[in-house]
């Protein structure tokens, strides 16, 4: 590793990648331990229905097997939930999706594991299901959760500004589509997975691959009905998550089963199949839009119907929902809307956070929305989206007032100027034989934090130890967006001091401090703004002390440099070594707590909501898309890509370009192919052959442009990056597509027999 | 059975049922967890080593194939405190996210690398079209393994 002092600004190497690359790093996935027990699930594979009976006596007699456990052997309320407590961690009487648990096996190797569970027998009555939202609103539908007063509406909401949908009347212009998106798998490549033990006095150490550990804890303590200060849960390094490890996995089984381990080790690793059967999801959503508009292209009106189904239970499905209502209308000015949502339970995986929390799926349609607008307009589509887009100052479609940093017009402007946007009719005019090129574009924003109802807070805390090193006890987990990374820049630009003298330590609850999850773009945001404040008040403290030793009567003239303090004006020095070990113990430390501002406005709307809404801090992109339609087989190839990105300031370039082209490579998966496929429940996707995720060859180069404004509340200025990109790809090949060949597809992705069809439909209507 | 191979440059000779999984004698017996499991089937290719030289998949593979073979796993590929260039060379061009995928995606392309000592970026992308990552897409990995292009000698 280059020796350095980290400065807020410039790229600097992740502190992560040297064991990363050298296989040293030790993921939640890599524990093992002595006497290691396998723990495994028996799921319901029915999609709804009654259990009549749960015979589990053959697997327990299994030798081999250490246990087998079932609802009756959950301590608590056996009920996990971030909102609503709906999901058994052992189903009982009902199972609501195929991925319902019914009985946990401990067994002495996963062989055992496997036939164990294979030996349960459950007898269920099977219920009718509803698998789409049409089916499950209907007036007869079998309901889910019979005690939910909305049946099998989780949720329903509205967002109201201006004069609402009766605006609408008033419009010269006015465009009505309907637009479909499907569930998305998250397809980290570290499956779930957890270790856990029980100590000597009782308490259970839990080490999982998880994005919130201190909720983890409530969530356990809870279902289980174990005492908060009875477990420890540690999140190392993540091998990737994007929300999908944003709640209970193989928490509350791993914690249950030690309990019944005798002291062992248990390891519960889902297999690439569990993880697609039962791992969460992004929403699909049924979209009704109807936007109008003044001759001139002006924004007037926006009346949305949204529909998302939400799966089996709720998990985050009504504050999923509530971000994508708050972004239905994109990153523009429309003066009047009216956004309604129905979250909709059905008998499918349970959906939940994804990066672009159901911002992703908005964006396909508003955006496509604006092009259909800007082709009945004869306007180009870039100059629509920049006469329309949001500023400083301005009410978004929710009635938020913009007081914070807006740079979807600069975005904008960037990529106006891009070559590939200026030279696109020479690009396009040279396709080959049976080819058709189109350019397209999208303008997407996406909120930061939690929105209010809920502090978004972060507990920083920083030592100098004993030895005269800096460590930083990281409280978010770093899922891979290395978010560690500029909390290691954050310390030695205040402190001074060189990467190799800055430790870190990950999640772990009882050493880091709560400090919420490793979602909605906040982790850098809200844990660095702690983290700033506490560096400071180490810098300072460092100094104090110093002076005692170099006999100071003032501060003024005492100077923190790398591994040392030095008097500017004696010239005497002393090393951080000798203030260490001189300091006591809780002199060393710092804490201080961030909690995000939140919006202002007195709104009359957005009542339904629970929590998160409405969100006062918005990151911006603008992409662009250049693709290439066969027209004989209908595949669509992205041959090249460009973003333009807002979000405040950039702290490390690299790490910043990491998040624009991972998210830009996994929208382009959600454009052309990514889709579970379900089949009354049953799942069809199970591997990565059914369910295609991009290779090396299915991503272009991506060319990502910065564009820098200044957040003032963030830390140095910045505001998160991670969400953001994964919003525009989808809509920008949609568009490409439509300025390609026409045709314009209003249910994604935009797979290949879809094309086809719609190529040869036009061409038959074409001729006609 | 007993199985005799190299492992990392030092002879092994072990006792392992001949059908076990080779990702599993490696990261269960052996505590090299270095190779990971993405998806057991082998569409990931987090779990790649180098037998022989060539690029493979130990979660395909069982225990009784590595008899007589070399083998090399991402903790072998760097020598004593010297990393390997490609492993520089992914830190320096910040190829590595989450790092997951990072260990096979070094050994691919290694083992791309000794096939096609000047592979064009395109040939780069198709090498490693077998290694999937779900973070970084593509581009800063093919940026690290484009500048680490070495001299034949040094693989
Ligand atoms: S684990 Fe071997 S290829 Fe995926
Ligand atoms: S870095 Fe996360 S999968 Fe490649």
């Amino acid at each position: 590793m280059d020796i350095q002092i980290p400065e807020i600004g410039k790229s600097f190497a992740r502190p992560d990648a040297a064991a990363k690359v050298t296989g040293a790093e030790k993921y939640a996935v890599d524990y093992y331990g002595d006497h290691l027990l396998w723990a495994g699930v028996r799921r319901a594979e029915v999609a709804h229905g009654r259990i009549r009976n749960l015979d589990t006596s053959a697997a327990a007699r299994l030798p081999g097997v250490m246990a087998v456990l079932t609802g009756r052997d959950v301590p608590g309320a056996n009920r996990q939930g971030i909102v609503h407590k709906d999901q058994p961690v052992l189903a009982t009487d009902k199972v609501r999706y195929s991925g319902d648990a019914v009985a946990l096996v401990l067994a002495e190797n996963r062989e055992t594991l496997k036939q164990a569970i294979d030996l349960i027998e459950v007898d269920i009555e099977t219920l009718p299901g509803v698998f789409t939202v049409d089916e499950a609103l209907k007036p007869d539908a079998p309901v889910l959760h019979e005690e939910h007063p909305g049946g099998n509406v989780l949720l329903k909401a509205e967002i109201k500004a201006g004069k609402g949908e009766s605006a609408l009347k008033d419009c010269h212009i006015l465009i009505e589509e309907t637009f479909d998106v499907p569930m998305q798998a998250h397809a980290f490549l570290e499956t779930e997975n957890g270790i856990a033990w029980q100590e000597a006095d009782g308490r259970v150490v839990l080490i999982a691959s998880t994005q919130a550990p201190f909720r983890d804890k409530w969530e356990i303590s809870h279902a289980l009905g174990l005492g908060m200060d009875r477990m420890r849960v540690i999140s190392p390094y993540l091998g990737g998550a994007f929300g999908g490890k944003d709640g209970a996995t193989v928490q509350c089984f791993l914690v249950l089963a030690a309990l019944h381990a005798g002291g062992r080790p248990v390891k519960m690793w889902w297999n690439r199949e569990e993880n697609f059967a039962a791992g969460y999801k992004r929403h699909a959503a049924h979209m009704r839009y109807r936007l109008g508009a003044n001759s001139d292209g002006t924004l007037q009106a926006l009346h949305c119907r949204l529909y998302y189904n939400t799966g089996a239970y709720a998990h985050l499905g009504g504050e999923v929902m509530a971000l994508g209502m708050e972004h239905a209308g994109g990153p523009y000015r429309i003066p009047h809307t009216l956004i309604e949502g129905w979250c909709v339970y059905t008998n499918n995986p349970i959906a939940g956070a994804m990066r672009g929390f159901g911002v992703a799926q908005v964006s396909f349609a508003i955006e496509q929305m604006m092009d259909l607008l800007a082709a009945k307009l004869n306007i180009n589509p870039l100059a629509l989206r920049k006469k329309n887009a949001l500023r400083r100052g301005d009410q978004n479609t929710s009635g938020v007032t913009m007081t914070q940093s807006t740079g979807i017009g600069d975005c904008l402007a960037a990529l106006a100027e891009n070559p590939l946007w200026l030279k696109r009719n020479d690009w396009k005019q040279a396709a080959g034989p049976f080819k058709k090129r189109g350019v397209g574009v999208s303008a997407v924003f996406n909120a930061m934090g939690y929105g209010r109802g809920l502090p978004d807070s972060a507990i920083a805390k920083i030592e100098l130890t004993e030895g005269g090193r800096i460590r930083v006890y990281n409280g978010v987990t770093d899922m891979g967006q290395g978010n560690a990374t500029a909390f290691v820049q954050i310390a030695g630009q205040i402190l001074c001091q060189e990467n190799t003298r800055i430790e870190l330590v990950q999640p772990d609850t009882d050493r880091t401090l709560p400090s919420g999850s490793s979602s909605a773009g906040r982790t850098t945001y809200t844990y660095g703004n702690a983290l700033i404040k506490a560096s400071e008040s180490l810098r300072r403290k460092i100094i104090g002390r110093a002076a005692l030793m170099l006999l100071a009567d003032t501060l003024d003239h005492l100077e923190l440099l790398p591994g040392r303090v030095r008097d500017l004006q004696s010239g005497r020095e002393i090393p951080l070594e000798m203030i260490g070990s001189m300091m006591a113990a809780e002199d060393r430390i710092c804490i201080s707590q961030f909690l995000m501002p939140v919006v202002r406005d007195k709104l009359d709307t957005g009542k339904g909501f629970i929590i998160g809404f409405p969100h006062l801090i918005f990151s911006y992109a603008a992409h662009l898309a250049c693709i290439e339609v066969d027209e004989l087989t209908g595949a669509v190839e992205v041959k090249n890509y460009a973003a333009a990105t807002e979000a405040g300031r950039v702290l490390n370039p690299q790490t910043f370009t990491q998040q624009v082209q991972g998210a830009i490579a996994q929208g382009i998966g959600y454009a052309l192919y990514e889709e579970i496929k379900m089949e009354q429940g049953r799942l069809l996707t199970p591997d990565f052959t059914t369910y295609h995720i991009p290779g090396a060859m299915d991503v272009p180069e991506i060319s990502s442009q910065i564009v820098e404004t200044w957040e003032p509340s963030g830390p140095y200025g910045m505001k998160g990056v991670g969400e953001v990109g994964s919003n525009g790809p989808l809509p920008a090949i949609a568009n490409a597509l439509a300025d390609a060949c026409g045709i314009r597809l209003t249910c994604s992705p935009l797979k290949q027999e879809r094309v086809l069809e719609a190529l040869s439909q036009s061409r038959r209507e074409g001729g006609s | 059975m007993n199985i005799r191979f190299t492992l990392n440059g030092k002879a092994m000779d072990l006792d392992a049922a001949a059908d076990r999984r080779v990702v599993d004698l490696l990261r269960e017996d052996l505590g090299l967890t270095g190779a990971k499991e993405g998806c057991g089937a082998g569409e990931c290719g987090t779990c790649s080593i180098l037998v022989d030289g060539e690029h493979r998949l130990s979660c395909l593979m069982i225990a009784a194939q590595l008899s007589g073979r070399d083998v090399v796993t991402i903790e072998g590929l760097s020598e004593k405190d010297r990393l390997h260039p490609l492993q520089e060379s992914f830190i320096r061009h910040g190829a590595v996210q989450c790092g997951f995928c990072t260990p096979g995606m070094i050994i691919g392309a290694a083992a791309l690398l000794k096939r096609n000592p000047q592979p064009s970026r395109e040939e780069i992308r198709e090498g490693l079209a077998g290694n999937l990552c779900r973070c970084t897409g593509y581009q800063k990995i093919v940026d690290a393994v484009e500048a680490a292009l070495l001299p034949e000698e040094k693989l």
